[in-house]
């Protein structure tokens, strides 16, 4: 079947199986791999991508039903060369260490402080808790939204 | 890799378009709503539809919540999200609140629907749980016309309702009775995991302060999620207390039927159940008596 969607801001046309999933549509189809692909269950939350500004967890959307909506993943981050606040936030305190969880955490991080510019702590912890990251523990990721949400321009700022 | 089998997919514009595509694609045709609980099925197999029929687009036509002195009226494709985050559901209905808060995660709630949940009748699943504690009927629309059934008639058994082929689930609709509150209670192994036992608790008191009526809905200690009638009729005409809520407590764990599992043992859930039915109960009081929630 024909589905047509926005993937990070470019119209997006392909022929693909009613069972597709979004996230194999993203990283199969489109080569966008950094949408990281993890427990099949919508448990881990490594594949979240916001789905017309909210984050979603693609291993649970088909790409048929994101068929005529709006897609983001964490390529659509970085601008000009220019990266994120929420990216600049986990490289300063240290948000990451093996970066499998990451895409899906600066997702839902952007989509936290888009909505929310000053979260609480208890803010940003109910908004990662879908998201299982083994390495760093939260505190790291907790305080790399913090700096981000204390650096709205970034590095400028 | 878990992936669904091979399907057929059609997105619906209306309800009667949705209807209309299930009298026409047959017995093996099943709505998708938020997909959170059929597809994961549909990967493991133990769900097998030839055809989805996609009803997001309905949620311009069903996603609503509507509230009025008498009766709070929800529409199926109304998302977790918004259930959680409606100040005004809140004020009339604090349970929905105090269960959004612990069902699944974010972007979960930002897809699963209140109608999806009712559906999908798991037996730990929460919204059953919190419908069935304000005593909700539900309106289900077929290509006959609109029936209306309670939530004790709904569920037929575990991941089995009363919803017919070509039928669909639009709207709950909630009683508003006067000086009552209600609250919910959920113990899970993890956060956003399933209840290993949950308890929601509706109460009303009459002019002079004694119980009017009182409701218990348990989630995970059964087949479905049940009300308790026992409890209703024990704390009728009560005065409020923690004896009362005691009592409450002691027939609710009398009165499921838990099973052991790899969330707990049947004894565990069972001292939850009425543990859970005397804190909720005693949670829904102190809202009446703050007189805030009606």
């Amino acid at each position: 079947m024909e589905i047509s969607l926005t993937v990070n801001g470019e119209p997006v046309t392909r022929d693909v199986e009613a069972r597709l999933l979004l996230v194999h549509l993203l990283r199969d189809e489109l080569g966008l791999t950094g949408t990281h692909w993890g427990c099949d269950t919508s448990n881990c939350g490594t594949c979240v991508v916001l789905y017309d500004d909210e984050p979603v967890k693609s291993c649970t959307v088909l790409a048929a039903m994101a068929s005529g909506h709006d897609v983001r993943t964490v390529e659509s981050l970085e601008w000009e060369g220019e990266l994120d606040p929420v990216q600049q936030g986990f490289m300063e305190c240290h948000g990451l260490q093996c970066g499998f969880c990451t895409s899906g955490m600066l997702m839902t991080a952007r989509a936290l402080l888009d909505r929310d510019p000053d979260p609480s702590e208890a803010t940003i912890r109910e908004a990662i808790s879908g998201q299982i990251c083994r390495c760093t523990g939260y505190a790291s990721i907790v305080r790399s939204v913090q700096w981000a949400a204390a650096h709205p321009e970034g590095k400028r700022s | 890799m878990q992936v669904p089998a091979p399907i057929e997919y059609e997105r619906a514009v209306s309800v009667e378009h949705a209807i209309g595509l299930l009298e026409r694609l047959g017995e093996e045709a099943r709505l998708i709503a938020g997909g959170h609980s059929l597809l994961p099925m549909m990967k493991l197999r133990l769900a097998n539809p030839e055809y989805l029929v996609d009803i997001n687009d309905l949620h311009a036509e069903l996603g609503y919540i509507r509230i009025t002195a008498t009766q709070v009226r929800i529409g199926a494709m109304t998302r977790h999200r918004e259930l959680l985050e409606s100040d005004e559901l809140a004020a009339v209905c604090p349970i929905f609140r105090d269960a959004e808060r612990v069902i699944a995660d974010p972007p979960v709630r930002n897809r699963g629907t209140l109608g999806g949940a009712l559906c999908q009748a798991d037996p730990s699943e929460d919204l059953s749980s919190v419908c069935t504690t304000l005593d909700a009927s539900c309106v289900i629309r077929g290509p006959e016309g609109e029936r209306t059934v309670s939530m004790d008639d709904f569920h037929l058994g575990p991941y089995e309702t009363v919803v017919g082929h070509a039928e669909m689930l639009t709207e709950v609709r909630i009683p508003v009775r006067p000086r009552g509150s209600s609250a919910y209670a959920k113990v899970d192994r993890r956060a956003g995991d399933w209840a290993v036992a949950a308890a929601g608790a509706a109460l009303w008191v009459d002019e002079r302060g004694t119980i009017a009526d009182a409701r218990v809905g348990l989630a995970a200690v059964g087949p479905n999620t049940t009300g308790i009638p026992e409890v209703s009729a024990a704390l009728r005409g009560r005065p409020p207390s923690d004896e009362a809520w005691s009592l409450a407590g002691a027939i609710a764990a009398q009165a499921c039927r838990p099973v052991t599992d790899s969330r707990g043992t049947a004894d565990y859930k069972r001292h939850l159940a009425g543990e859970l039915t005397r804190r909720t109960l005693r949670a829904a009081w102190e809202r009446v008596r703050e007189g805030g929630a009606a």
